[in-house]
């Protein structure tokens, strides 16, 4: 019998909010899937959407990202811009064929542990009910 | 349109005579009918080979980021926008520049043509009001302009330079009522297979030569991400992948510059229609932002600024 289907998901954390929140949910006990490669970054403003393509070339089935909520931001308004490149980032990546719930945003601050839980738990669900990515991976080997 | 040959002439003449200017960027009869090469002209005694027709749809603004030098640029409307976003960009500095306005009634695609004659080879491209005449060796036929613009030449509405110091005619009527996005709500209403499909066919052929990224002016990097090594995002097979992300990027990174000025379409000797993916985020810049690239000098573009109360309604 084959095991079932176990999604790798890439979830870059903004390291003031989001990142602390996932730290608060591990120091709190709280149960969510184990599902979530974290990569931490200083911003969510610093996500380029190169990163985004890259951890869809290598395999991923889903991509999170998460930073502070707005008016929050560390660097006063670094999600602000971020903000407005993820919506026609995502617009882009679904226009051209990636499907709706591969790539997700949120914002969750560091005191929000439970909410990091219901994300982290909503997330999974749906990339693991669209099953493994069809598309857009890179078979051969990367060459210089 | 071909009155503007003259005044072209006359005002390189002007410009290079008095030391208003180095150089005169703008356009010359290509070895082949129907393909105008720019050319910099920097001598007065050779401004006879200016010229102009409706195939002058190569984007000069291309010629312009990072120089020293005191430009007169010849500019049809889209020129003239992404001349506002080099400005707007620091690529250049309105000081240097005489914008030579070139209002345009839409270029010509010379693909068009080509798929029309059959086989047969033109020898000579003539221009008569609104008739296109094409002449060789046995033949010749006279076609309708309006039915041989370029895709993008066909949904413009802004066909008048924004910005110009010199105009080469009298200012032309703007097309109204034009739906600018019906293809890309077409490919919007697909399911995600459907539209990756879309797009696996559009890229089937492409060879990556680069040639869409080198026409465009907003392209001006001095280091490309496709030659960007450690980390390497895009291979450099031709692995569909690859061609994805290539595409995928190069469109990404015109959001809210583009003008659709066409340079990446004409440009791709393979004709893909590459704009497919411009188009979209032109069309979201617009929907979100309420902004159009390169038609005011004052603000900022859309990626560089933000509003507090920005559309979030993807965010959980």
């Amino acid at each position: 019998m084959s095991e079932p289907f176990e999604p790798k998901i890439i979830a870059f954390f903004c390291n003031w909010c989001t990142y602390g929140g996932a730290d608060l949910a591990g120091v709190s006990r709280l149960q969510y899937p184990p599902n979530i490669r974290v990569i931490r970054i200083p911003c969510s403003g610093r996500l380029d959407p190169k990163f985004i393509l890259s951890a869809f070339r290598h395999g991923a089935d889903g991509v999170w990202v998460s930073g502070c909520h707005p008016g929050d931001c560390h660097y006063i308004a670094g999600n602000y811009y971020a903000r407005r490149k993820f919506a026609l980032f995502k617009g882009l990546l679904e226009h051209m064929g990636i499907e709706p719930g591969r790539l997700h945003f949120s914002w969750v601050s560091s005191a929000e542990a439970t909410k990091f839980q219901q994300v982290v738990t909503e997330v999974t669900g749906i990339v693991k009910a669209l099953g493994p990515a069809p598309h857009y991976i890179k078979k051969l080997a990367e060459v210089a | 349109m071909l009155t503007y040959t003259k005044k072209i002439q006359e005002l390189a003449q002007r410009l290079l005579t008095e030391g208003k200017v180095d150089l005169v960027i703008g356009y010359r009869r290509g070895t082949i009918p129907m393909m105008n090469e720019p050319v910099q002209v920097r001598n007065a005694e050779q401004t006879d080979q200016l010229y102009w027709d409706s195939f002058c749809g190569v984007n000069l603004a291309n010629y312009l980021p990072k120089r020293a030098e005191r430009i007169a640029v010849v500019a049809k409307g889209c020129d003239s926008r992404n001349i506002v976003v080099h400005l707007q960009e620091g690529q250049v500095q309105r000081e240097q520049l005489v914008i030579l306005g070139a209002p345009c009634q839409g270029m010509l695609d010379r693909r068009k043509v080509w798929g029309r004659l059959d086989g047969q080879e033109p020898l000579k491209a003539l221009e008569d009001g609104n008739q296109l005449i094409v002449e060789g060796k046995g033949f010749k036929h006279s076609f309708d302009r309006g039915e041989l613009l370029q895709d993008n030449c066909a949904i413009c509405t802004h066909r008048n330079p924004v910005l110009y110091d010199e105009l080469l005619g009298d200012l032309v009527p703007e097309q109204e009522g034009v739906d600018r996005y019906a293809d890309v709500r077409a490919i919007e209403e697909l399911d995600p297979e459907a539209r990756w499909q879309v797009f696996e066919e559009l890229l089937a052929p492409c060879i990556r030569c680069y040639a869409c990224r080198n026409a465009c002016p907003q392209c001006y990097c001095p280091l490309c991400f496709v030659d960007e090594s450690k980390p390497q995002w895009v291979g450099k097979s031709l692995d569909k992948t690859d061609l994805r992300t290539f595409h995928f990027l190069r469109a990404f990174h015109l959001a809210g510059r583009c003008t659709d000025c066409g340079a990446c379409e004409r440009a791709c000797p393979l004709g893909i229609k590459v704009r497919q993916f411009t188009k979209k985020l032109e069309k979201d810049v617009w929907d979100r932002y309420q902004f159009e690239a390169g038609i005011v000098l004052e603000g900022r573009p859309p990626l560089d600024t933000f509003r507090p109360d920005d559309q979030e309604e993807f965010i959980k």
